[in-house]
């Protein structure tokens, strides 16, 4: 959400039952703009806050010309003064899975777990054991890139492709119409589409390119794995994650407004399918 | 025209290139012909572009949209009418103190510390829990938290009727037993039927011992609750809880959908539907988590001594308390008591002997020596730690604390106050009050694992004396038939033949 709007996206989104206090929204409002300034980041965006045992985390997401791939992620525990997380990458992803646990609130932690590996080939495979270690910080890289790719939602239309490839804000878009609100597949997964090329030409044939260039959440497996209601007098669509507990995305039908922030403890719910 | 046109060309950017555009803005222009193209023609740009997002047409309409929202408004317009009688009823309201808390400071303490609902949802909660009180006979009334389900969420409040006033909800209950009754007779009546016919072999299983639920206003049914999925609809009251749905419910993880009614499908099978499920697991929350601070509460004074060993149930406030500093309550977690008790594994908060029950009530005729045989079996009375137990002997979530202590401010911090949030139960948050927002879940380390089912009883080792014959076929049966009368012809020949020689005689 926008650092302009946020009051007004924070109380769209506090439906869930986590809100910041008015000194951390006030905080956050100025030091978004200095953010802004000092990264160039043509947009700061907050996304949520990881809930640790000792203190939690705050997290901005910086956006650059590329809303889909030029982004950066910064991370506070007192709103003001901001450190910049490294990129994610695979190794960095993979690494974390093992952990388990609450966050702790420090980002030099170190998680210290054991994993065995299966060297040699045939007959000689011995199995060996490797200790790996990963700190926090890396942790939250893991688990922001992870809810990114599987949990951050836009309505569709939202966002467009130009012919270069880049992906933009769709200056036209006007908002979900009422009844496209209550269906699944008018929301999108904003993370660079998996499932879309797997589709058959004919599942296809009704796609618009420029718009419909990610993967839809109708198509999520396990299905049944978003909450979708009406809040507030049915006036806004409230997206809730089951996977993700905390992850909240919020729209008001027929206006721009939308947006997604993650509250909750950074932790997978992989208990789900027993749960429904 | 020229000029607007190249202006044009610069927003028609992306999406398709300038040329397509300006084709179909063109043939629009053509097909139409309105009369001032001039004025209207950003107007055409922007639907041409427009119409391109929108997803072609089915030959199937969309029926006509559903409008929700004005029949939410009306729901929620209810709330804000005053009662009939309001404008009499005004000035006794002020003499006689009124149950209903002041949820709107409640909220905004929990705004300072970050947590809670938007003011508008807070303040129709506010005016929902008003109706409540209006239409209840409530002695205390309390906004206990927030559950959220994946189709609809519950607003839930604590409550406790004045002495005295529970009596329709008990004929009800009363009413449950009578029709439960006659279910049994027509059972009676059944088996009567059957036993005419053929007696079935009776199963040897006993089912244990089924734990007594606990009495209204105490231990885990201290309270009653209600639950509404939106202010301003009509508020439901939860049955109460039994010890089993405790212990099941322990045991299983799901979600809430919303709907009250909805059984729950899950291994260990729970009792009852979503309400009993719900009213468990606020329950288990409420033991877990409503604290206070130390003195708060004090133990009532006219208490004696033997009641000490059964656990003491009830408090009062502490007239003399004067609040404790605020780093030392967010600090140690030492200055937070509880105070509501604990519930043991058998699912009460009081123990009670469920063997030695049997005992009195089946087995009265029997002899002692009996019984006394029966003693050791007898299980250990579980004890749980007394009331107002500080937060600080709480058992640890493996190596996680289970409460994290926070200021609200650390730049103010004069005006700042205490939160304390629960690692066991995420969501439960308390500050002298006590509040729950989230998915009604309890936190577990590692991953959840559903109890397996147990083992496959062992089969009867077969012997000669249950062993099934095998049906004849119908040779055979001739066969034997054909032997049979071989056998009578000849023995009727044999008698012929006595018959015979004693008529010689």
């Amino acid at each position: 959400m926008d650092s302009n709007i946020i009051h007004l996206s924070l109380d769209l989104s506090s439906f869930s039952g986590i809100i910041l206090s008015p000194e951390q929204k006030a905080a956050l409002q100025k030091s978004m703009v200095i953010l802004k300034r000092d990264y160039k980041f043509n947009r700061v965006l907050f996304w949520g806050r990881i809930l640790g045992t000792k203190t939690d985390y705050f997290i901005v997401k910086g956006l650059g010309s590329d809303e889909l791939r030029s982004k950066a992620f910064l991370y506070s525990f007192n709103c003001l003064d901001w450190f910049l997380l490294p990129q994610s990458t695979r190794e960095i992803v993979t690494s974390s899975y093992a952990i388990k646990g609450r966050f702790i609130g420090d980002p030099s932690y170190v998680y210290i777990y054991v994993e065995t590996e299966i060297v040699g080939e045939g007959e000689d495979a011995q199995e060996e054991e490797i200790t790996v270690q990963v700190t926090e910080e890396f942790r939250l890289v893991a688990v922001i890139a992870q809810i990114e790719t599987e949990a951050a939602v836009v309505p569709r239309g939202a966002y467009i492709k130009n012919p270069y490839g880049q992906v933009n804000t769709n200056r036209r878009f006007e908002g979900l119409s009422m009844t496209e609100a209550k269906k699944l597949n008018s929301y999108f997964h904003f993370a660079e589409p998996v499932r879309l090329k797997k589709k058959t030409l004919l599942e296809k044939a009704d796609l618009e390119p420029s718009i419909d260039f990610l993967d839809s959440l109708e198509d999520d497996l396990p299905s049944g794995s978003w909450s979708l209601q009406f809040e507030k007098g049915n006036s806004v669509v409230v997206l809730r994650s089951l996977l993700w507990l905390g992850l909240t995305f919020y729209h008001i039908p027929l206006t721009s407004h939308h947006g997604y922030t993650y509250i909750g403890t950074g932790q997978k719910n992989i208990d789900f399918p027993f749960m429904l | 025209m020229t000029l607007k046109t190249t202006h044009l060309l610069v927003v028609v950017f992306y999406a398709s290139n300038r040329y397509d555009h300006l084709t179909r803005v063109l043939t629009k222009i053509l097909d139409e012909r309105p009369e001032n193209v001039v004025d209207v023609f950003e107007d055409i740009s922007k639907d041409v572009k427009v119409s391109r997002f929108a997803k072609k047409l089915d030959a199937l309409q969309d029926e006509p949209e559903h409008l929700a929202a004005f029949e939410a408004a009306e729901v929620h317009k209810t709330l804000y009418s005053k009662g009939g009688d309001g404008s009499e009823a005004e000035p006794e309201d002020e003499t006689i103190e009124t149950p209903l808390p002041n949820v709107m400071e409640l909220a905004f303490y929990f705004e300072q510390a970050g947590v809670g609902l938007s003011r508008d949802e807070t303040c129709q909660i506010f005016l929902a829990l008003k109706q409540l009180v209006d239409t209840h006979p409530l002695q205390k009334c309390r906004f206990w938290g927030k559950i959220l389900g994946i189709k609809g969420n519950y607003i839930v409040a604590e409550a406790e009727y004045r002495e005295g006033e529970e009596e329709e909800d008990e004929g009800l209950e009363e009413e449950n037993e009578g029709a439960e009754k006659e279910e049994n007779r027509d059972d009676e009546e059944q088996k009567e039927e059957q036993e005419d016919m053929d007696p079935f072999p009776k199963s040897t299983y006993r089912p244990p011992p089924v734990v007594p639920k606990e009495e209204n206003r105490s231990g885990a049914n201290k309270f009653t609750y209600f639950v509404c999925s939106d202010p301003g609809k009509p508020w439901v009251k939860l049955p109460a809880v039994t010890p089993a749905q405790i212990v099941a419910a322990r045991k299983i993880r799901k979600f809430f959908t919303g709907q009250l009614d909805t059984p729950i499908v899950s291994f260990p099978p729970f009792l009852g539907d979503e309400s009993n499920y719900l009213r468990a697991q606020i329950a288990r929350i409420s033991a877990g988590t409503q604290v206070s601070p130390l003195g708060f509460y004090q133990f009532g004074a006219e208490e004696g001594e033997e009641e000490e060993e059964v656990g003491r149930d009830t408090y009062e406030e502490n007239p003399e308390f004067e609040g404790i500093p605020v780093p030392e309550m967010a600090e140690s977690l030492a200055s937070w008591v509880h105070h509501v008790q604990h519930i043991l594994p058998q699912g009460r908060c009081v123990w009670v002997n469920v063997s030695q029950k049997k005992g009195e009530g089946e087995e009265e005729e029997e002899e002692e020596e009996e019984e006394k045989e029966e003693e050791p079996d007898e299980p250990e009375p579980e004890v749980g730690p007394p009331l107002l137990t500080p937060l600080s002997e709480d058992a640890e979530i493996d190596t996680l604390p289970p409460w994290t202590g926070k200021v609200s401010s650390s730049l103010i911090p004069q005006y700042s106050i205490a939160v304390l949030r629960s690692n066991l139960w995420p969501g439960a948050y308390a500050k002298f009050e006590n509040i729950y927002l989230g998915w009604g879940l309890k936190y577990i380390m590692d991953n959840f694992a559903p109890q397996l089912p147990p083992q496959v009883q062992m089969e009867y080792t077969s012997g000669p004396e249950i062993t099934e014959a095998e049906d004849p076929s119908v040779e055979e049966e001739q066969a034997m038939k054909a032997a049979l009368e071989e056998q009578k012809a000849e023995e009727e020949e044999m008698e012929d033949m006595e018959e015979e020689a004693e008529d010689d005689d």
